[in-house]
């Protein structure tokens, strides 16, 4: 922390007091503009018409329906990407391999790709005119326009958060311990569960706590291939556009901030994180 | 545990679950990213080299890209500049409430994209709170191109701020002092010494916010007012095109647009190799 108190210490390399307080002042204002005020925003237009109306909007069958999709959506999508990010993790970490550096950059593909375009390319696999149209269509199984759709597509725009946050942290930490582990006797997964999980705990919450915060806040990628069905195949997000294109502002802030406050909780939990490990994340948060 | 035979592609080691967790991980990564996005490509192939080109460069398609590239250039410039300006106050100075501040800079990150669209609507429509005090001076944000990259300066904000707060943490104090003795300026010290050592991380971050926002959907199309050829984002225009079952043209829109993101994800994989290149 040489850097936050340096300034206070030498003033030749520090600006006039005017100076640091426009500044600061400055990027307050920026901030306050474009971070908080449209977070005051979100609360203040979802309370607007009283309480009673803003507990009436979550009480609502087709609310209550986004709001169980949304949870089956995360409770699907964020499992299977831990399993897949801790695997890649270990993979790219512990070994050195010709491609490796390939299979990172495709790790990260779904960051670069359009929320839009990620829904697009299963309605051309999986809709009835797609790749696979026909052959669901006779079995009666339904991907597009229905749940499953919507999970798939959120594991796509989700995909890469838990690798992410582990790769770097696990190559930093090298592999000396798990070969002790194992020269001492352990298994292999045995040496994964008692050594390297609980070095890699933190930043593999770290991880998960970003991924569900997407998952279940995606809305691009679900939009495309949900089909808006009222209390079947809409998410939260989903529902606010509805309600709101329905001039229905209320509600649509009443859910909003809902998902807000999901934001919020993120942020805190993620903020904790940081400040009590943030010596091992370190490593993760360096992009 | 027998021991791992070493595969011709890989360097030996006594760990085990090299074959496992890279089958998961490819077998993963092509069932969900990599086969859909051949799907992709294959299917705009099915138009036709003239075909595809033409429903890619449809006069409506121009008007889009010109639109998503053109707002997401002009957020991003702008958070180049407000990013640096707060990664500077972050790193640099203490004021009392920052470290809030400093956490709910990633709320960009967390708040779904849906939430941030209808509030700046709200903010920036007319009868808004910052809409209403813009109107008599004869400016409209929402419903109009600029409210499309004041949500894209939303989006990309911690993109920039977090790439370049760490590489001005890691700058020694001696260089600033080295300066100050030579007989430089507060203003020169940062023009000459610190701007180029930051230089990298900006124009990353300049890249991830550009990218974020060629593809951003969510927020944006709320406070677009969507008119084809004036306020209408490629990414809504993929969405009517497929509205309309027109899923050709829709392909193409989609295979350019990925032929872009894939180039600029290119240069920003250049971009921040030279940044710890030369300053980690």
């Amino acid at each position: 922390m040489v850097a936050t108190s340096r300034p206070h210490v030498n003033s030749v390399i520090s600006e006039p007091l005017w100076v640091r307080l426009a500044l600061i002042a400055l990027a307050l204002v920026f901030l306050g503009l474009f971070l908080m005020l449209p977070l005051f925003v979100v609360f203040a237009e979802a309370l607007r018409g009283g309480i009673g109306a803003y507990v009436e909007a979550f009480t609502e069958p087709d609310a209550l329906a986004a709001i169980r999709l949304t949870l089956i959506t995360a409770a699907i999508s964020v499992p299977l990407n831990i399993v897949f990010g801790v695997a890649a993790a270990w993979a790219i970490a512990k070994f050195d391999f010709a491609g490796k550096s390939l299979l990172i950059t495709f790790i990260d593909l779904p960051f670069s790709v359009s929320p839009v375009i990620a829904g697009l390319i299963y309605v051309l696999l999986f809709g009835a005119h797609g790749w696979f149209g026909p052959w669901l269509v006779a079995n009666d199984v339904e991907i597009i326009f229905a749940v499953p759709g919507i999970v798939i597509a959120t594991i796509f725009v989700t995909f890469p958060f838990v690798a992410r946050e582990l790769i770097p942290l696990m190559q930093e930490q090298g592999n000396e311990e798990e070969e002790a582990a194992l020269s001492l006797g352990a298994g292999g997964w045995q040496t994964f569960r008692r050594v390297t999980l609980p070095n890699i705990k933190w930043g593999l919450i770290y991880g998960v706590l970003l991924c569900n915060a997407r998952a279940m806040g995606e809305f691009g990628a679900v939009s495309v291939v949900s089909g808006h069905i009222r209390g079947e195949t809409n998410t939260m997000p989903l529902h606010v556009e509805i309600l709101y294109n329905e001039y229905n502002f209320t509600a649509a802030f009443a859910i909003a901030s809902l998902l807000a406050l999901l934001a919020l909780v993120t942020l805190v939990l993620k903020t904790v994180l940081e400040w009590r490990y943030g010596a091992e994340l370190a490593a993760a948060r360096r992009l | 545990m027998r021991a791992a035979s070493p595969a011709w592609f890989r360097r030996p080691s006594v760990l085990p679950g090299f074959g496992l967790t890279v089958g998961i991980s490819v077998f993963y990564l092509s069932l969900i990213v990599l086969v859909p996005l051949c799907g992709l490509f294959l299917k705009s192939t099915g138009l036709g080299w003239q075909g595809f080109w033409q429903a890619a460069l449809a006069p409506r398609a121009v008007a889009a890209y010109r639109l998503s590239f053109g707002a997401a250039f002009f957020a991003a410039a702008a958070n180049a500049v407000f990013g640096l300006l707060v990664a500077w106050v972050m790193v640099r100075y203490r004021f009392p409430g920052k470290r809030i501040v400093d956490a709910l800079i990633d709320l960009p990150f967390a708040l779904p994209t849906a939430v941030a669209g209808i509030t700046l609507t709200a903010l920036y429509a007319e009868n808004g709170w910052i809409g209403a005090l813009l109107a008599p001076l004869g400016i409209k944000v929402a419903f109009t191109p600029l409210g499309i990259v004041i949500a894209l300066v939303f989006i990309g904000l911690p993109f920039v701020v977090r790439t370049v707060q760490p590489v001005l943490q890691d700058i020694d104090a001696e260089v600033e002092e080295a300066a100050a003795s030579l007989g430089a300026g507060r203003l020169q010290t940062f023009r000459r010494v610190i701007l180029p050592a930051v230089f990298p991380a900006i124009l990353t971050g300049f890249a991830l916010a550009f990218a974020r926002g060629i593809g951003e959907y969510g927020s944006v199309i709320f406070i677009a007012g969507n008119l084809p050829m004036v306020s209408e984002i490629a990414p809504l225009l993929i969405v009517i095109k497929l509205e309309q079952y027109d899923y050709a043209g829709a392909t193409a829109i989609a295979a350019f647009m990925l032929l872009v993101s894939f180039v600029l994800l290119f240069v920003i994989n250049l971009l921040q190799r030279w940044n710890r290149a030369r300053y980690l």
